[in-house]
């Protein structure tokens, strides 16, 4: 049952994506371009994901737990600190150069595989380099 | 009407995927720490399920949905690179992407996601802005 919920979550995730045009990178740098030649859609992307997100939460408020699961595992964390800064502040680079936030740049493996080969495979020794960097400081 | 139809229909989609999930699993859905998951730890299973989608759903345009927006030429190696490499390594040690931040976080009211999506916004929109 996770397992056609999770597959499920996915592939609509990415249909809201393509449907957003979010997947093609001339749109993202497009919205990005307020100083340029500015195209708003995503905008509406975002505040219509966030305002139906929102209804979630006010309804996880009222459950005691997930459907298929004993505890919620949302972050709980609250303080604001100097990973998170620089850390949004490089993807924020990154994103601005290609147009490619995560999700994006997964599709584009089928979308515009010439792309796509090499954001991915960058992306994944990106993520790859703070996992053995964590590792290597918490031993 | 059309330029509103899509991105409306996509918005609410991403928002309804978020809010199943979490209402089911009672997990966020955040894609950067997703891939994570399914490189770098064990149980594999369902972020490869989750990401298989993500991308078979990604690829529909033409099928479903028409693009407005004709794609980039096709860009240089080198610069798709520094922008993985950037996009990898920050989103991990800021701890979320557009989707865990930038639509789970801020639906939640979490003063760290509404941080993180502002910081990432304006240095995105600041690269757009010297690039171009």
């Amino acid at each position: 049952m996770n397992a056609i919920i999770t597959l499920l979550a996915g592939l609509l995730f990415g249909l809201g994506l393509a449907f957003s045009e979010m997947t093609n990178p001339a749109v993202v740098i497009g919205f990005l371009d307020i100083f340029g030649n500015w195209n708003p859609s995503l905008i509406i992307v975002m505040a219509s994901a966030i305002a139906v997100g929102m209804i979630g939460y006010f309804i996880k408020g009222k459950q005691l737990r997930p459907f298929l699961g004993s505890t919620w595992q949302v972050p709980t964390l609250r303080q604001i600190d100097s990973k998170l800064i620089i850390g949004s502040s490089l993807f924020g680079i990154g994103w601005g150069i290609s147009g490619y936030c995560p999700g994006p740049g997964l599709t584009a493996l089928v979308n515009n595989p010439n792309e796509g080969i090499y954001f991915v495979g960058a992306l994944i020794i990106g993520s790859g380099l703070h996992y053995f960097q964590t590792k290597i400081s918490h031993k | 009407m059309e330029t509103i139809f899509n991105p409306l229909v996509g918005g609410l989609l991403i928002g309804l995927t978020a809010t199943i999930y979490l209402l089911v699993t009672g997990k966020v859905i955040g894609i950067s720490g997703i891939l994570s998951q399914l490189v770098f730890s064990k149980g594999r299973f369902l972020p490869f399920l989750f990401i298989a989608g993500l991308i078979i759903g990604g690829s529909a345009y033409g099928i479903l949905t028409e693009q407005t927006v004709a794609f980039p030429e096709t860009r240089s190696p080198l610069l798709l690179i520094i922008s993985g490499l950037l996009v990898g390594y920050g989103t991990r040690l800021g701890g979320g992407c557009t989707s865990g931040h930038g639509v789970c976080g801020i639906s939640r009211l979490s003063p760290r996601s509404i941080a993180a999506t502002i910081i990432f916004m304006a240095t995105a929109i600041i690269t757009v802005a010297v690039l171009n």
